[in-house]
């Protein structure tokens, strides 16, 4: 492929929002009321439409006739290079909306920065994106609060999912071979430079949530190279059940 | 093309206006400003539309039923989908305003009075059943991804606040 560094590095951005959308998806009737399991598919939806928007890109750029759906759907586990933060399982609402939050803080300042890429299609889908992300952004944060502010058992639980999740944070600010190529072409985003930001946001929201920022500097990765936790393979089956079931199914 | 500019060909605007947003029966997709060019060329019609949200179901059905009111038309047609530049409420028209109204989801406020709305819980989306502004936000997403869920606090009315996306 002539361009396989902005190939991989638009599959490293859209298969975030690919496996998240797919955990936000998992509540589809089963969120904790209708209006949050509304919020979360509502979420998931978005996150979707933006992968789509991606994966016509990047299957252009391959040319050589996979679609959308071929890039999203029939790659094996090991080829997916999402973080190791988004594909976290839905352990109870805390965990839904901590992952949320602390994946909306970071997407929405790389949206912020991907605008201005030299690369005018990811600009525009980053200008498209940014718009619905900053709702989300608006609803996690506000959970995290209502959580965490709220009674002793509400903040246990929100703080054990911060906990529990922070060890996934620092990968965001890793740079992958493609990122680094994709910098230097001005197409990419430098990622390291948003890390003191992100986390002086999230730690300002959590102190306005009651909850402690978390103190750990033992941080896990490894997603990016397409190295998993234990959850995705299963995330994956559900996934791709319909297209390894029934190869070049229509609707 | 600026922001804003759109190029549409004039005979062509009867014909697009017959096309609704089908989450949406009574918006026009030329009152809801997703189309932004089409232009004939030899008979046949180039159309480009934009979605209002990335992942609105709504986009492929918009573009089926263009291509199918232009071949009724007597028109051959492809439609594209274009990103740039990105979909704001400001290109909803004011009979468009009116028709979602009238039809029960209140128009999109103005940015800043927007997020007095959604973040600060400020009662100013006007119920769309009895025109009262002592509304309350039920919740930020709604039963699309481009509606949030108010209740009116006087006639009790649930109803949808279009949000504003600039």
């Amino acid at each position: 492929m002539k361009n396989e560094n902005l190939y991989n590095y638009i599959l490293g951005i859209a298969d975030n929002s690919l496996i998240l959308g797919q955990r936000m998806g998992e509540l589809c009737g089963h969120g904790p009321s209708l209006e949050t399991d509304i919020a979360c598919t509502n979420i998931s939806l978005d996150l979707f439409g933006q992968v789509r928007s991606y994966f016509q890109y990047a299957g252009k750029i391959a040319g050589d006739g996979r679609t959308e759906d071929d890039i999203a759907m029939l790659r094996k586990e090991r080829e997916y290079k999402n973080v190791l933060l988004v594909e976290q399982p839905n352990t109870n609402f805390a965990y839904t909306i901590g992952r949320q939050f602390l994946f909306d803080v970071y997407h929405l300042a790389f949206l912020a920065e991907l605008q201005k890429s030299s690369d005018l299609t990811l600009s525009a889908i980053a200008n498209k994106c940014i718009k619905e992300v900053s709702y989300h952004e608006r609803f996690s944060s506000d959970w995290v609060k209502r959580l965490g502010d709220g009674t002793e058992e509400s903040n246990q639980k929100m703080q054990d999912a911060i906990n529990d999740l922070w060890t996934y944070t620092d990968e965001l600010f890793h740079l992958t071979e493609a990122d680094k190529a994709t910098v230097a072409e001005g197409i990419g985003v430098d990622v390291t430079k948003l890390k003191d930001n992100y986390y002086k946001s999230v730690s300002n929201l959590l102190t306005e949530a009651r909850l402690q920022t978390p103190e750990s500097k033992w941080f896990q990765k490894g997603g990016k190279q397409g190295v998993h936790t234990e959850h995705l393979g299963y995330l994956l089956s559900d996934l791709q059940y319909m297209q390894r079931t029934y190869p070049n199914m229509e609707w | 093309m600026t922001a804003t500019e759109q190029h549409i060909d004039e005979t062509l605007i009867p014909i697009l206006e017959q096309v609704s947003d089908p989450e949406i029966p009574v918006l026009s997709i030329m009152d809801m400003g997703v189309v932004r060019s089409a232009v004939i060329v030899n008979n046949s019609v180039k159309v480009e539309i934009t979605p209002t949200y990335s992942g609105c179901p709504a986009m492929d059905v918009i573009g089926d039923d263009i291509k199918k009111v232009l071949k009724e038309a007597g028109y051959e047609s492809q439609v594209d989908l274009i990103l740039h530049p990105a979909w704001t409420t400001d290109w909803i028209t004011p009979r468009g305003r009116k028709a979602l109204e009238d039809y029960g989801i209140a128009a999109p406020l103005e940015a800043e009075a927007d997020k007095d709305v959604l973040l600060h819980g400020k009662r100013i989306v006007k119920c769309t059943n009895c025109g009262s502004q002592n509304t309350r936000l039920v919740s930020q997403f709604g039963s699309t991804a481009c509606k949030a869920q108010f209740q009116c606090e006087d006639c009790q009315e649930p109803f949808d606040y279009f949000k504003c996306l600039k």
